[in-house]
């Protein structure tokens, strides 16, 4: 059984169709892209995923359970999670009060329980900060626990993301073009712990613009062009697509490209 | 227990003071509550006056013991902040604010022209049988009660919602729940301190809790700071000391209060305590 599958997924705004009738089958494990040019409704198709913004059209099923018109909220506590495309750390909080933040959906103390610190809410937040510590050990951050999100570097704060989003241990993380703007060490690296994280049992999903990146990473890509998705399979399939090509490059500089090495091959 | 004479000379002289001290605190953290959650309510004021004349009335018509109508005075501004809060919290922006000065002026035209609220000349003859040690104790619970709730995961999704409503959201947070929650926390708050101060100064107005006040109450917080729940209290205190200190100046006392909270809003603009909690318990 697939754990995210999108049936004519479809979302109108006035005169635009940011996602049309997008189907994607996303299985239990590994790493799955979707990619596309800028534009091509990859980040409102997370946003329909997350639950940020509602479908015009089509269905949903995650895990099983139909969450087409299910709130954000509740959505995370299925064990869905996300990273954002324009960093989104709380960042008046410490740290390590940003992971605890993203474990929401695993606690469950009730108001008594906290105002008269029970041992069951004891418990229940020593365990919660064990977990994000070690999901801050998993990016690398452990040792900035206690400083004020704010103050993090770019790269440190996307990293910081994905603890976050990591902390409540999901079935299915979405990064939303996490390599946006980082330099191609700290891409390597990301790359390196993206792999770590699909190897803990959780299932990655990311958008990406930056083909070369999906590239070594994936197992399975999807390519958005105007919405629609127009190519599904492995990345090595990606690069030999004519329809995929063009969408990149336009079909101008397509039909050159492919001249080209018409002309390469014919040698 | 015995109190020496100077003590009890002291509190005698400035019972006024004590009592709108521990009431303003009140009120400070009915302000504090909504703001932690990135809301802008003005109805704090409206939820005081609904405490003040339900709990007064409670008193005076149907002589019921006070510590029956002290809990009782929360259930109409309870009943109020539900009706206001679920549908405006799911507008964001300005809605909640604007619905709440609307309630503020609505319910002063109520208390003015019904008969039993007496009209333009309020309640008189409200017995004075709250204590300022009550006062007190419930202003140290209501502190001690959002510091441990905010040193939880409660507090981590109130912040979380202040800063990102839609991160929050991703993060499992049910934003709805927990603003109508906060609303519901101020009213019970704020009406809670309408009825200790109806019950300490025997007599309620339908001015008392208009458009002016609410502007007050919100600005204890803002002096004060919103990081933890001391800071609200200190504003309250800060702004209700500051005219009895001015007292000798007559002339120039409005003056100078204004300057000192431009002073401070510009110079400390956190808060005069402006540092933010832990949120985490362990």
């Amino acid at each position: 059984m697939n754990l995210l599958t999108t049936t004519g997924l479809t979302r109108r705004y006035s005169g635009l169709v940011a996602v049309d009738h997008v189907d994607l089958d996303i299985p239990e494990g590994g790493i799955h892209a979707v990619i596309g040019p800028n534009g091509a409704g990859k980040t409102t198709l997370f946003n329909l995923v997350s639950g940020l913004v509602m479908p015009s059209e089509g269905k949903i099923t995650f895990a099983g359970t139909d969450i087409t018109h299910m709130p954000s909220h509740r959505r995370a506590a299925l064990g869905l999670a996300r990273t954002f495309q324009n960093i989104r750390i709380f960042g008046a909080m410490t740290v390590l009060e940003n992971v605890l933040t993203g474990a929401h959906p695993r606690l469950h103390a009730s108001l008594g329980a906290v105002i008269f610190r029970l041992p069951s809410f004891r418990a229940e937040e020593r365990e919660a900060v064990a977990r994000a510590r070690a999901a801050l050990e998993l990016v690398g951050l452990a040792d900035r626990a206690d400083l004020p999100a704010s103050g993090l570097a770019y790269g440190d704060q996307r990293r910081l993301e994905i603890a976050r989003a990591m902390a409540p241990q999901p079935r299915l993380l979405l990064l939303d073009e996490p390599a946006a703007g980082m330099n191609p060490a700290e891409t390597v690296a990301l790359a390196d712990l993206v792999r770590t994280i699909a190897k803990t049992g959780t299932t990655v999903l990311l958008v990406e613009h930056d083909m070369g990146f999906v590239m070594g990473l994936s197992d399975t890509v999807a390519v958005l062009n105007f919405g629609r998705r127009i190519f599904t399979g492995t990345p090595a399939g990606v690069r030999a697509d004519p329809a995929v090509i063009e969408a990149y490059l336009g079909s101008r500089l397509a039909a050159k490209l492919q001249a080209q090495m018409e002309a390469q091959h014919g040698r | 227990m015995m109190i020496p004479d100077w003590l009890d000379d002291f509190i005698w002289t400035y019972q006024n003071l004590i009592h709108a001290l521990g009431v303003n605190g009140l009120l400070a953290l009915a302000m504090y509550v909504v703001l932690a959650v990135g809301q802008l309510s003005l109805g704090q004021a409206a939820f005081m006056g609904l405490g003040a004349y339900s709990s007064a009335l409670m008193t005076l018509k149907l002589h019921l013991p006070f510590y029956l109508v002290l809990p009782a005075s929360c259930v109409v501004p309870v009943t109020f902040a539900l009706a206001i809060g679920v549908p405006t919290l799911r507008l964001s922006g300005v809605y909640l604010a604007i619905a709440t000065i609307g309630l503020g002026e609505v319910l002063r035209a109520v208390y003015i022209n019904v008969d039993l609220f007496g009209g333009a000349l309020g309640l008189n003859g409200i017995p004075d049988i709250a204590e300022t040690w009550m006062i007190y104790s419930l202003l140290a619970l209501a502190i001690a009660a959002l510091w441990l709730v905010g040193r939880s995961r409660i507090g981590r999704a109130m912040e979380a919602i202040r800063e990102d409503s839609f991160a929050a959201a991703a993060m499992g947070v049910d934003v709805g729940r927990y603003q109508l929650g906060a609303l519901v926390t101020s009213a019970v708050l704020a009406g809670v301190a309408g009825a200790l101060s109806a019950h300490v100064s025997s007599f309620i107005g339908p001015n008392e809790y208009g458009f002016e006040p609410a502007v007050t109450i919100l600005s204890y917080a803002l002096l004060g700071g919103i990081g933890n729940p001391l800071a609200p209290v200190a504003g309250a205190w800060f702004l209700t000391l500051l005219p009895e200190l001015l007292r000798d100046l007559p002339e120039i006392r409005l003056a100078v209060n204004g300057i000192i909270i431009v002073i401070v809003v510009l110079f400390l603009p956190r808060g005069l305590l402006g540092w933010r909690m832990k949120r985490r318990a362990a």
